[in-house]
């Protein structure tokens, strides 16, 4: 054969498989701007769809009078509640299992709330009618703190308030009051509150995770296509789970699921503000029905800002326990929990805080208490995991700040504290105090290399003597070192406790090999740049044989794709990744057979070497991957059907586990509150590595979003349910110029159910850094005193914390 | 985000500019960069039926370096940044355009649109005061100069009349040390505080200061007194703290995202005092 010279290294690295640092090869288009979003598509006769939204957090809505913009030229509809209501779309379900208005059914729960929907001509047509309708609203008294909520006597959800006495059960429960979503407990309560009562050492805070939100680079949007001919829905959209988007459609509108087509096309990051449903695409759908002409609905800047899926907004009281030595003995936290004014959050349905049970970290906790109190305010729905899987980023927050607190409680170092209480590499599989059970872990080896790598001594010392210099008045500066060891969970989920709406967390991959040894691999996740269409072609390339750059990954297209729930929470990985290893693995299975007919030898006598099968013993006789693609399909094989091809549905057996050590050294202004990162160091440990390059992509990306968050990224409201923070002016979106450099390091500590031991890294950074940057910031003020304060970090903020400590004066 | 609709005009000489002015009043608007209407037309804070797009208008570009310092109106930010001689004649142009925005914004924005523009957020109109500037304005009656130091009346309230032009900025080669400094959330952002000094130094004493601040009132903010409180000193602490002092009597900051009051009282006065002393270093 003509590459019998090759050596087997120049094999493994022509088939650009596992391990490599590919290229993305989704990057030529994106980089010169020929990629396909949702806003590139144009539809002959397309119209365009605009909200009507409240300028009120909460009013009664009087009266709507269209007649001034149905005048408008080019508007051919307005939509209101009245309308949507004979066809029972004037609200819909969350998947949260609550309920939410589609359009303003007699009252408006938060600012930008939609009231109308004007269907145009054209998109300025359409807002020009937006301009013209005139509602009359009533207002009604806002609460925008959730606390004062569950004591309040003002209803915010009359819907579900139920008659007299009492409020009737929600999706998650029992309620007990009319503000009241649900509560939700884990652990053992009585005995880790006897523990806090006799421990030795205690610190208690009360941590609030301020509202933010995800802010991907594309807003949602969809355009919506109805063809009365022959019945077919396709609804073209933003979608980071577009199958489950089909279901749901088809439950809603009652369209049978085979005649709606969902593609999610190109997508400029989701981050989770594109898992739910809203209701854009119900008013696009509905208003192509109605026209008979395909809709298209784009939301602006403000709109996504203050209407689509926020994050956060956790206010977590805690308290932990441990000896005078420092070993942790018991964790307790009660979280309040502003979902706004429905319950829109996307989390697997039996876990309504989302995977927030994971607060004992990286810790070996012997007992523990979580219990979350959900609640309605009139502020938006969604309470999405922003770069992270269900409320993890909140837990791990909560621990890394808990871990802080009790260091100072203890007059102990944050980081020896840390190590005294890891889980020991021996432990694992280790069963929480809270119920998950972590699949791998070395935390030891990764904390003493991230440790070392910044010279963690060296810098303590730098950071005494700037106190020093600072109290000597040589100096207006304080150095800070935030320390985070986080744990993830990952790779939603085992089907048996993880579910979105009753659809099982698995994911699928199919996969086809074509005559001439290429290929095409569909799976049921949907990237929104985190390079599947790179990842995925490697996993098979080592999988199958064949080189990365002959197979093709498509995803998004409900019609072509199998069935699967989307991109979130790290999860493609986790799941697409294995289904996709496994359908590799039944292609090299039936592959073998037809290589040992080719060889004439018995299917046990061939084994698989990189890119081909050879006869035990003789490895000068094989049949590459190649040639058995061609065979399957011009040979009649005795026993073996025609053709190559593969599917896989994977219901992984547990989460995945990726962990990591962070490291942040700041410098603060104390005068103005500026801060400066002089250094960053991450160190990720997420498992078995596909491509270093696009890791090191994400670490970067996760990581300027953390910064982001701890920083100044808020959604902010004022007491009268303004949204203070509704454009890019004042919501901050980090640019190159203020990022540092970051430097990454890793372990391996490959998953140990996983068919390639991958455990995802997407979001790592994110619920890694945030905690880190803040700790940063905490710890320049520890020598003056201080225990906690709330983020996010802004100039102000910092300056009003270094005022207090009396450092102005 | 759309604004309403309007007429687009693209006159390519000064009288057309006015003659559409006088034609349509208060429901005309000249556009310069664009970068500060734009975006308000957008929220549809800002309703101009009749836009008028300057760009092709002639002889409202260009630097002329002398004694005196002349910069045509539709001048932006960026070639502000790039010009040799003013960077050498007036180096504190070149500190603070660097300061304002991005460079894609500063491609668009100009001088003549930051000044006029009135926005209380702006950095140009204290640099102008800072400065001494003059603002040439030319309407149906002629041209006319302002003071910058009297040219704002309140937030987007100017001296201009609404059927008069900005043409030019102009200002006496500064002498002596400069600094801008300012303080601020992101790039892109407008100043927490922001301070323009320049000051002349004559053997070891300050013989004359001058300071303005930006965006701690509702217009730009020349402090008189801050400028005398170092004038006759050797800029020592003590003068710097006088001069803060003098300062602070003379704005009056409002709360917004980017703090409270006091917050913004404190970071002027620690701007202001870097400013003095970087300006004094290169006195
Ligand atoms: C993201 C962003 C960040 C920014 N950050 C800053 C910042 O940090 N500092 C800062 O100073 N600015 C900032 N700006 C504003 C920017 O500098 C603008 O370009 C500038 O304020 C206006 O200049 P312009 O040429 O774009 O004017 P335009 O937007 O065209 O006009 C502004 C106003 O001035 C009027 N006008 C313009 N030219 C004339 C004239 N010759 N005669 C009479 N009236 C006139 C217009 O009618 C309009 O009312 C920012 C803008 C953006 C978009």
């Amino acid at each position: 054969m003509k590459d019998e010279v090759t050596s087997r290294e120049d094999r493994i690295d022509a088939l650009g498989g596992m391990g490599c640092k590919r290229k993305r090869v989704e990057d030529a288009r994106f980089t010169q701007g020929k990629g396909n979003y949702v806003d590139d598509i144009k539809l002959d006769g397309m119209l365009a769809g605009d909200f009507v939204r409240s300028p009120y957090a909460h009013a009664r809505v009087v009266s709507i009078d269209t007649s001034a913009a149905l005048e408008v030229p080019g508007v051919l509809a307005v939509l209101t509640a009245a309308d949507l209501e004979p066809l029972g779309l004037h609200w819909m379900p969350t998947l949260a299992g609550d309920k939410q208005m589609v359009l303003a059914d007699g009252k408006v729960l938060f600012q930008g709330q939609e009231v109308a929907f004007v269907v145009a001509e054209d998109r300025f047509a359409a807002a020009d009618g937006v301009e013209a309708v005139v509602v009359e609203y009533e207002e009604l008294p806002v609460i925008t703190d959730p606390f004062k909520s569950l004591e309040s006597d003002v209803v915010l959800r009359e819907d579900i308030a139920g008659e007299g006495d009492g409020v009737p059960d929600g999706a998650h429960g029992p309620r007990k009051h009319h503000n009241h979503i649900f509560t939700w407990e884990v652990g053992d309560k009585e005995t880790t509150e006897q523990v806090i009562e006799n421990a030795e050492v205690v610190a208690e805070e009360m941590l609030y995770y301020h509202r933010t939100h995800p802010c991907p680079l594309e807003t949602c949007g969809c355009v919506a296509s109805m063809d009365k001919v022959n019945g077919k829905l396709t609804l073209y959209g933003t979608f980071q789970a577009p199958h489950a988007i089909r279901t749901v459609v088809s439950l809603i509108s009652g369209i049978e699921e085979h005649n709606i087509r969902v593609v999610s096309p190109d997508i400029g990051g989701g981050f989770g503000n594109k898992v739910g449903a809203y209701p854009g695409y119900v008013c696009s759908v509905v208003a192509s029905i109605v026209t008979g002409k395909p809709v298209k609905w784009i939301e602006d800047r403000m709109e996504n800002l203050m209407t689509t899926a926020f994050a956060r907004d956790y206010w977590m009281k805690g308290k932990i326990a441990a000896t005078k030595e420092g070993k942790i003995t018991g964790l307790w936290c009660h979280t309040v929990a502003d979902h706004g004014g429905f319950d829109a959050c996307a989390d697997p349905t039996k876990f309504p805080a989302g995977f927030m049970n994971v607060c004992t970290g990286s810790y070996d906790i012997p007992v523990a208490y979580l219990g979350v109190d959900g609640v309605y305010t009139n502020k938006a729905p969604g309470g999405v995991s922003y770069r992270c899987s269900f409320r993890v980023t909140e837990a791990v927050y909560f621990i890394e700040r808990m871990i802080e607190l009790l260091a100072i409680e203890l007059n102990m170092d944050a980081a020896e504290l840390r190590r005294i209480n890891f889980i020991k590499k021996e432990q694992f599989p280790y069963k929480a105090a809270l119920g998950w059970e972590y699949d791998s872990g070395d935390y030891h080896t990764a904390w003493d290399k991230a440790l070392k790598a910044v010279d963690y001594e060296g810098l303590r010392a730098e950071q005494a003597q700037r106190v020093e210099d600072f109290k000597a008045g040589k100096t207006r500066s304080l150095m800070g070192i935030g320390l985070t060891f986080f744990t993830e969970i990952v790779g939603a989920g085992p089907v048996k406790n993880c579910d979105i709406l009753g659809l099982g967390m698995f994911d699928s991959c199919e996969i086809r090999i074509h005559p001439t040894g290429s290929a095409i691999a569909r799976l049921g996740t949907i990237s929104q740049g985190q390079g599947h269409a790179t990842t995925f072609a490697q996993i098979l390339a080592t999988e199958i044989g064949l080189p990365a750059d002959s197979i093709t990954i498509e995803e998004g297209d409900t019609d072509t794709a199998p069935y699967g729930l989307g991109t979130y929470g790290s999860r493609s990985t986790p799941v697409a990744g294995a289904a996709t290893a496994l359908a590799g693995r039944k292609i090299r299975a039936k592959a073998q057979m037809i290589a040992a007919y080719l060889l004439e030898v018995h299917d046990d006598d061939v084994e698989f070497d990189v890119d081909r099968f050879v006869v035990k013993g003789a490895p000068e006789k094989f049949k590459t991957m190649k040639e058995i693609a061609f065979a399957a399909y011009n040979q009649a094989i005795p026993g073996i059907e025609p053709g190559l091809e593969a599917v896989s549905y994977y219901d992984p057996p547990n989460m995945t586990y990726p962990f990591g050590a962070y490291v942040c050294v700041m410098d603060i202004d104390v005068d103005t509150g500026v801060t400066d990162i002089r250094r960053f160091y991450a160190l990720d440990d997420c498992g078995t590595r596909i491509n270093p390059m696009i890791i090191e992509g994400q670490v970067h990306g996760g990581l300027t979003e953390a910064l982001a968050v701890a920083l100044g990224q808020e959604i902010a409201y004022d007491e009268m349910g303004n949204v203070k923070t509704g454009t890019l002016m004042d919501f901050f979106l980090p640019t190159a110029w203020e990022v540092p450099n970051y430097e990454t390091d890793h372990t391996v500590t490959p998953s140990p159910h996983h068919p390639i031991g991958a455990k995802g890294v997407g979001e790592s950074p994110h619920v890694g850094g945030v905690p880190c940057f803040s700790n940063a910031v905490q710890d320049a003020f520890r020598a003056f005193g201080l225990r906690h304060t709330q983020m996010p970090h802004d100039h102000w903020r910092i300056w009003k914390t270094a005022n207090e400590l009396g450092l102005h004066d | 985000m759309i604004p309403a609709a309007f007429e687009y005009y693209r006159p390519t000489d000064l009288s057309g500019v006015i003659a559409i002015l006088q034609e349509h009043g208060d429901d005309a608007r000249v556009m310069a960069g664009g970068h500060s209407l734009i975006p308000m037309m957008k929220l549809r804070m800002a309703e101009v039926p009749h836009l008028i797009d300057m760009q092709d208008v002639a002889g409202l570009t260009g630097i002329t370096i002398g004694d005196t310092i002349t910069i045509g109106a539709m001048t932006t930010q960026a070639e502000i940044i790039d010009h040799a001689g003013l960077a050498e004649a007036a180096p504190i142009m070149r500190e603070a355009a660097l300061q304002i925005a991005d460079p894609q914004v500063r491609y668009m924005g100009t001088v003549g649109g930051n000044v006029a523009n009135g926005d209380p957020g702006n950095d140009m109109p204290g640099l102008m005061q800072c400065l001494d500037a003059e603002f040439t304005l030319v309407g149906p009656d002629g041209e006319r100069s302002v003071k910058a130091r009297d040219f704002y009346e309140a937030a987007y309230m100017t001296d201009r009349e609404d059927e008069e032009v900005l043409t030019a900025v102009s200002f006496a080669k500064p002498a002596g040390g400069y600094a801008y400094e300012k303080q601020k959330r992101k790039i892109g952002d407008y100043a927490t505080a922001a301070a323009a000094v320049q000051l002349v130094k004559d053997g070891g004493t300050c013989a004359s200061a001058s300071i303005a601040m930006t965006n701690l009132s509702d217009t730009p903010i020349y402090s008189d007194a801050a400028g005398a409180a170092l004038t006759g000193t050797s800029v020592d602490a003590d003068a710097v703290k006088a001069a803060v002092a003098a300062m602070l009597g003379d704005i009056d900051p409002v709360e917004d995202n980017r703090g409270p009051v006091a917050f913004k009282r404190h970071v002027a006065g620690v701007i202001l005092a870097r400013a003095i002393e970087r300006a004094w270093s290169r006195a």
